[in-house]
């Protein structure tokens, strides 16, 4: 059985809808600059505006603070936008082809496979190298995704929505729970936890190359796919009728999931939230027409991921807080708010 | 019609046997093995010291626990999947499962120190604490999702957001405990029915035995809220009124359930699923064959997970996520 939110079909919602989607593509992403430039300011050594600004037109090798911003403040900020718009991407489509409330890129397999290979990694070679681990939680999230997918498409009635959101939450709970038990038995139950918990504290550019292909490749694909996975959101049948391949829609929708989610947390560990509360928000603030939700589910994605860094180095210095932690703190109450309301404004 | 209800009967016997075989294999397994004779010895009365010891305190409570636990996690997943009409709808997914964790974690990090001496006393605030933390987790969901009425989705998301709001906290201080305790509550956190005697099990049991029934009464209702709204109270269903009795029946279920067995993930999702692919979507069947079937997961999975590894022991939650994974898995794929 399938649910979505009530929209609201009144006119003047339609306006409103509309009018907030212009609002968050626009001021959305001054807001995503202006917040990316903060995390950029903000940390062990602050640093003013003038000195960023000189680090990017006129860079200065000696100066410490030009090698801080170029080599690690920009880097994180960066990361921090490209992961939070991926996983909220993710999560919007993830939500559109499941018509699942509760689908979100973490039940379909993905981040559990990571977790997995992780485990294994860390249980087995301690020491390994963090572009190793990565390299492991890229091919964990493809093999959670995978079974996933390979499950759906072995069983007789196909890939319906309910079957791929059943299969992923099947598979997650399973490699979740082996996971768990390996990083018991290993005693690496604390050393996984702080990788899980996510964070975005040792990025490098090394991390962005990797990052931003593929994110970019994601980012293309998802939007040109707004138009089926609106489509898919009214129903199979409807969606056929309107002379969608869906098969193809679903396919590609779970790759470019797999590409954006595995990619994220392969770099940031898993980041819970963004994936499925924003595009929850987004929806109240947007509709569903998932040609807009997907863009402007990226943009509030990027915007909460950089406040919850920036905040998560504020709360108790030196220590860094798990961003992850910290995004849901940040995005809960406002969530709530407008679950309470069903996304109307108040009146 | 009549072929229909014999099938349903016949499945109903297979599980109790299989349940009874569970009960007798689940007896002479463990670190001390204890042969079936001596197991029957022990039982009428005649039996050794150690193994009387070993049967009676430690064995026998915890498997009935596991029964317990395991119909009960099972049913409130099928009421609240009804309830709120989503096929992923389970006691862990809106929050109660980390609203009980978060205030054991909260237990652990300031307590522990002064409660270490007294370790009885503090093993039996776990649960106490767990309740209260189930309880405001549920109060909350309701609280927020009330606005004329409460509707499934408004309950999913606003359940959604609790649940993050708490997973969220559990890490927080988790990851400020020393290993020990990270570990201890990790073990917690995915279920473990390790260290139950009879004070326990007979905190659960009134629960069980009021609430499993009250549930199986309330099978039609279910039947026509599964329908939607607007169909259950054309069929004359007090829709709220019953959505509100039926919440707070699964919310009980679940947070008796999770005080004493902790976390256990899954359990609550799966086996209402595994049951209507058994006897099909009519609640009257449906629940107590979901009832059955928890019980048997739940001992099954506490049986392997203490003689998988042993002496160490995984998390019964752990257990039951791989073995009810993989099975459900294959039905997906057979369906």
């Amino acid at each position: 059985m399938s649910s979505r939110p009530k929209q609201n079909e009144k006119k003047n919602g339609t306006n409103y809808q509309t009018l907030m989607a212009a609002l968050i593509l626009t001021a959305g992403l001054a807001l995503l600059i202006i917040s990316m430039a903060v995390s950029i300011m903000y940390g062990a050594a602050d640093i003013d505006f003038r000195t960023i600004w000189e680090s990017l037109m006129d860079f200065n090798g000696s100066s410490s603070s030009h090698q801080i911003i170029r080599n690690l403040r920009i880097p994180r900020a960066l990361a921090g936008a490209i992961i939070g718009a991926a996983l909220a991407m993710s999560g919007a489509i993830m939500q559109g082809m499941t018509r699942n409330a509760l689908a979100s890129p973490s039940i379909m397999g993905v981040t559990a496979g990571a977790m997995f290979t992780m485990a294994i990694v860390l249980a087995i070679f301690p020491s390994a190298s963090r572009m190793t681990m990565m390299l492991f939680a890229f091919a964990g999230a493809g093999v959670g995704t995978g079974m996933v997918f390979l499950v759906g498409t072995i069983s007789k009635s196909g890939l319906t929505p309910v079957k791929l959101a059943l299969a992923g939450t099947a598979v997650t709970a399973l490699f979740t729970s082996i996971s768990t038990a390996i990083t018991i038995h290993y005693n690496i139950a604390k050393d996984i936890s702080f990788w899980y918990a996510g964070g975005l504290s040792s990025i490098q550019w090394v991390h962005i190359k990797l990052l931003a292909p593929v994110a970019i490749v994601g980012f293309l694909v998802a939007l040109l796919l707004g138009k089926s996975i609106s489509a898919l959101n009214l129903g199979e049948d409807v969606a056929k009728g309107l002379g969608q391949q869906t098969k193809v829609t679903k396919f590609i929708g779970t790759i470019v999931v797999l590409l954006l989610t595995g990619a994220s947390v392969s770099v940031a560990g898993t980041i819970g939230f963004i994936g499925l509360v924003i595009p929850h928000i987004t929806r109240f603030l947007v509709g569903s027409d998932y040609r807009i939700l997907i863009p402007c589910s990226a943009v509030l994605g990027g915007i909460l991921l950089v406040i919850a860094d920036t905040v998560s180095r504020m709360i108790n210095p030196p220590f860094e807080t798990p961003v992850g932690t910290v995004t849901a703190l940040i995005g809960v109450p406002f969530f709530l708010y407008l679950a309470r309301n069903d996304g109307r404004t108040p009146s | 019609m009549k072929s229909y209800a014999k099938k349903n009967w016949s499945i109903a016997i297979i599980l109790i046997i299989a349940i009874a075989a569970a009960l007798l294999i689940s007896l002479n397994t463990g670190v001390i093995k204890i042969s079936p004779l001596e197991v029957f010895q022990t039982i009428t009365g005649n039996g050794s010291g150690q193994n009387s010891m070993v049967l009676i305190h430690f064995r026998l409570p915890r498997m009935v626990m596991a029964l317990l636990i395991g119909a009960g996690m099972a049913l409130s997943g099928a009421i609240l999947q009804s309830v709120t009409q989503n096929d992923l709808a389970d006691p862990g997914i809106i929050g109660i499962n980390a609203g009980a964790g978060c205030s054991v974690i909260l237990y652990i990090y300031f307590f522990q120190d002064q409660m270490a001496a007294s370790s009885d006393f503090s093993v039996f605030f776990m649960p106490l604490a767990s309740l209260v933390g189930s309880t405001i987790a549920a109060v909350l969901i309701y609280a927020i999702s009330w606005k004329d009425g409460v509707s499934p989705m408004r309950l999913i998301l606003v359940g959604i957001g609790i649940n993050s709001a708490f997973s969220a906290l559990i890490i927080i201080f988790q990851l400020k405990m020393d290993p020990k305790d990270f570990t201890r509550a990790t073990i917690w956190l995915n279920g473990s029915i390790s260290g139950t005697d009879w004070t326990y099990v007979l905190t659960l049991l009134p629960w069980i035995l009021i609430l499993v029934p009250l549930t199986f009464m309330k099978a039609g209702t279910l039947n026509s809220i599964h329908f939607g709204d607007d169909v259950a109270a054309g069929l004359g269903t007090h829709v709220e009124r019953e959505r509100r009795i039926l919440l707070l029946i699964a919310v009980a279920l679940a947070g008796a359930s999770v005080s004493v067995g902790g976390g256990i993930a899954f359990l609550g999702l799966v086996v209402p699923h595994l049951a209507r692919k058994l006897v099909g979507p009519m609640h009257g069947a449906s629940l107590p064959i979901t009832a059955l079937l928890g019980a048997l997961l739940l001992l099954v999975a506490d049986t392997i997970g203490r003689n998988i590894l042993a002496p160490s022991e995984i998390p019964v939650g752990v257990v039951v996520s791989v073995v009810g994974g993989v099975y459900f898995l294959y039905l997906l794929m057979k369906s």
